[in-house]
């Protein structure tokens, strides 16, 4: 079973990488290269797999999943200016991508209960941009 | 990773068939039979799937996949007559299920020149017509 809650936060950003031209970032980053960056308000929806437990009938407890989200996502990042307030956004481009991989880093270490797991992380950046993790890309 | 980038457009239709009688076109189509037809704000969902590049962060580069959308499908379907002015339409009723078999195709025959390599992959395309009808194409299946 699948359970899943919001989180919105909202953060400035530039995507740009600091050895290419100006022309070269607006190539690969489009308007989100501008320099002095710009912001949104990012919708993250967090999903975990697991089965309900026989006593309390829940997956999991959402007053202690919203206090994780709360420390590990929205202290980090809402109203913050990404590339110069939440690591690792100083050294990595904060695209939607790394964003939502980020994200997927901070909260996995808390769902390793027995039959239980964070199954996905989707994230909007915009209404007509959402990227989904699934963890796809993380050591095993 | 997947990405799904949405986009927007206007267009108008009628739901006939030429394979059916007038009767029968009234009978399954209802309303949107129409003979002046009709139009939808469309929201046309493309995701892709691939990895991350780990310099740039990125599956796919937005501005590309952009412009390979307009260029196949906005710039012919955006404040259009389907029936009229889509080749393909004047056969098959623009549903919605045949208008995502026809972005299908379109997207699918240009993807491999806009991606060498197929990097990502074209994985779904879903059509919203209202906010009510959707449908949703997986591709390979």
């Amino acid at each position: 079973m699948l359970i899943t809650r919001k989180l919105e936060f909202s953060s400035s950003h530039a995507c740009r990488l600091p050895d290419l031209s100006g022309e070269e970032n607006r190539r690969l980053f489009g308007e989100a290269a501008n320099p002095h960056g710009h912001g949104h308000n990012y919708v993250a929806e967090i999903t975990l797999e697991g089965e309900p437990d026989p006593v309390t009938g829940m997956i999991f407890d959402l007053k202690e999943l919203k206090q994780v989200l709360h420390d590990e996502i929205a202290v980090p990042y809402d109203h913050r200016f990404l590339n110069y307030e939440t690591p690792p956004f100083d050294r990595v481009v904060p695209t939607a991508e790394n964003i939502a991989r980020d994200i997927w880093r901070r909260l996995a270490p808390h769902f390793s209960a027995p039959k239980l797991r964070l199954h996905s992380v989707r994230l909007h950046e915009t209404a007509d941009l959402t990227v989904e993790y699934f963890g796809e890309e993380e050591p095993e | 990773m997947r990405l799904t980038r949405r986009y927007h457009f206007s267009a108008s239709h009628r739901l006939h068939s030429p394979r059916l009688s007038a009767e029968r076109n009234r009978a399954v189509y209802g309303k949107c039979n129409n003979p002046y037809g009709h139009g939808h704000d469309y929201v046309l969902a493309v995701s892709v799937r691939g990895p991350v590049d780990e310099r740039t962060g990125l599956v796919v580069n937005l501005r590309e996949l952009d412009l390979l959308v307009e260029r196949l499908v906005l710039r012919d379907f955006a404040n259009r007559n389907m029936n009229a002015e889509i080749p393909v339409f004047a056969q098959a009723p623009p549903t919605t299920e045949n208008v995502a078999r026809e972005i299908e195709r379109r997207l699918a025959g240009g993807w491999r020149a806009a991606f060498p390599g197929g990097v990502p992959s074209l994985e779904k395309i879903r059509v919203d017509e209202t906010r009510k009808n959707t449908i949703e194409l997986i591709l390979g299946k």
